[in-house]
């Protein structure tokens, strides 16, 4: 490897180059600052900040050629730059609504910010993988992160169960994933995703191939909580601090998303047949549990994961498409699903009463006559998860479906739509108690500037991106298009 | 005497690999045996790559056996501390405990 070379290749790599060095820096301006609180503010800021570089990076990159570096173990294609991006930006909306929360919390620690971007960091790398080994080592940077935020709060017994609970399921996935790609690599011959699809669309079926395959969906669904991989989700997220629940519903659904697309349709799309009935298990598996599961709850944090156990759903039944209309179709999904998401976890976090935070639903009651602005986001909100048309939320679900009926799989949209109407229900409660239950409790506190400007910025885009829909579709078809077909 | 070949490894490996699911699913008592039998998959894999490396004559298998003791090292280091955390607030380690949140 030449010195050009290696400098060529470096440069793909830019925005992760930026992440992790500027988390090493972060690490030690905390370590050796005066005051725990001063240099945990300084953290927060420099993390921030290199977050949006990471994003200006990745968007800087996308105006050039792109590549592959490091002998075709990374790829930086139109894809996994639009991925990148929206990770980025999404880690930085969850340090934004982190900081007064963790101060108020007596958790502000200069470890959280640096945690968050080393989590971004296996996410960027996850989403670039075209090799196995890349794979592995980008999903673990990314978990290993994951499960120290989950038991962030290490005073509380719910947030060190939380991280233990998701800790112990993230190990037994990876060791899945891991088996099946032994597997693959010794069935197919190498761990490139290049090798792999030659040996995958050699006639006949690879028996080794398909069971390695197998092992890797599950350990990848396990990531995306799909079910029957979900068991943690409603725990983590409702005993993690909330501004780390926030975080986990947004960015790694993303890059574990992208992930798994890239994985199907890449090194095994010459095997659509066989995946595809996996895929659909999975997606009808979560649109039920995730629609019936969230019914009964009365945690909105819970809620909150339920809900994204059935969008997930959602998002398979437009991969199980396998087309490139379908990988563009989950990455709008997801990202306007995460809009929606980051703004309901904002009003989540404005539920500060004097006593302390609340997070029953029956909390919210009576919001619409003490907090008029906060009541409408959280409307809009709800309404754009749940799909309502004429919101931005709908064209997500709409071209997810579209995906799986160009692909011939009527049936499975038909069941999704019944699926969908059940999951109104409980978005529909909340949106009940908001309105025209009468008020208990106390009144909410005002909201952190930051959190304030989220939920706000959120419920207003629901509404405010319809405009720019076909800019925002226009974007996601040029990324989808790169991969897969 | 017998050859013993590719077969034999991979066999070995999926018993192992078995064996740590299981004791992951049946065993209720104690988290720090979770945490072996996580060890004990990861391991078994680690013995499916270096034979496929072996045999296939690459060199691929066996670079990403030791990215994967690496990450395992990391990964037991970050469990025990989470279960240090645990520890702590609850008092004792048996998986049963863990029931905090349901529904």
């Amino acid at each position: 490897m030449t010195s050009s070379q290696l400098i060529a290749d470096l440069v793909l790599m830019t925005p992760e180059l930026i992440l992790a060095i500027g988390a090493m820096a972060a690490l030690l301006i905390g370590v050796y600052w005066k005051s725990e609180l001063g240099g945990a503010r300084m953290a927060m800021r420099i993390a921030f900040g290199l977050l949006i570089a990471g994003g200006a990076g990745a968007i800087w990159l996308a105006q050039g050629q792109g590549g592959t570096a490091f002998f075709a173990a990374f790829i930086a294609d139109p894809f996994s730059l639009y991925a990148k991006t929206a990770v980025f930006l999404a880690a930085a909306v969850a340090l934004l609504l982190a900081s007064r929360y963790l101060e108020t919390e007596n958790l502000a620690r200069f470890e959280y910010p640096v945690l968050i971007l080393l989590a971004a960091l296996g996410m960027a790398i996850m989403v670039s993988a075209n090799d196995m080994i890349t794979l592995y080592l980008g999903l673990e940077l990314q978990s290993l992160s994951l499960y120290i935020l989950a038991a962030f709060n290490r005073d509380s017994l719910r947030s060190s169960e939380a991280g233990l609970k998701y800790f112990l399921l993230g190990a037994l996935s990876s060791g899945l994933l891991l088996y099946g790609a032994s597997l693959i690599y010794g069935f197919a011959g190498t761990t490139g995703f290049e090798g792999i699809a030659i040996a995958a669309a050699q006639d006949g079926t690879n028996v080794g191939l398909l069971f390695g395959l197998v092992f890797v969906i599950s350990g990848l669904a396990f990531k995306i909580s799909a079910a029957p991989f979900h068991m943690w989700t409603p725990d983590v997220y409702e005993g993690a601090p909330t501004p780390v629940a926030a975080f986990f519903a947004t960015a790694p659904k993303l890059a574990a998303m992208a992930l798994l697309a890239r994985v199907l349709t890449e090194p095994f799309g010459p095997m659509i047949d066989d995946w595809r009935q996996v895929i659909i298990v999975l997606a009808i598996l979560s649109m039920a549990i995730g629609s019936f599961g969230a019914l009964m709850q009365t945690n909105i944090k819970r809620l909150m994961g339920y809900s994204s156990i059935g969008n997930v759903g959602y998002a398979l039944v437009g991969l199980s498409s396998g087309t490139q209309l379908g990988v563009w179709a989950v990455l709008l999904y997801f990202t306007l699903y995460i809009i929606g998401v980051a703004g309901a976890f904002a009003v989540i976090l404005s539920m500060r009463r004097s006593e302390g935070m609340v997070e029953r639903i029956e909390d919210l009651a009576g919001l619409s006559q003490s907090r008029q602005g906060l009541a409408l986001a959280m409307t809009a909100l709800m309404f754009s998860i749940g799909g309502m048309p004429f919101l931005v939320g709908f064209f997500g679900k709409f071209f997810v479906f579209y995906a799986a009926v160009e692909a011939g799989l009527t049936w499975l949209v038909v069941l999704a739509v019944l699926f969908s109407t059940v999951s109104i229900a409980y978005y529909l409660r909340v949106v009940k108690v908001i309105w025209f239950d009468e008020p208990a409790g106390g009144e909410f506190l005002p909201a952190p500037a930051g959190v304030a400007f989220v939920s706000r910025a959120a419920g207003l885009a629901t509404v405010a991106l319809l405009p720019f829909m076909v800019i925002i579709i226009g974007l996601v078809v040029s990324a989808g298009g790169s991969i897969g077909g | 005497m017998i050859e013993i070949g590719l077969g034999h490894y991979l066999t070995l490996a999926a018993i192992l690999f078995t064996i740590g699911v299981f004791g992951i699913f049946v065993n209720r008592k104690n988290v720090i045996i979770l945490l072996m039998c996580v060890e004990l998959m990861l391991l078994a894999v680690n013995i499916n790559l270096v034979a496929f490396s072996a045999h296939l004559g690459d060199l691929a298998g066996q670079v990403f056996a030791l990215f994967i003791l690496t990450v395992a090292a990391a990964e037991a280091a970050v469990g025990l501390a989470i279960l240090v955390v645990f520890f702590r607030n609850r008092g004792d380690i048996a998986v049963e405990g863990a029931n905090m949140m349901k529904g």
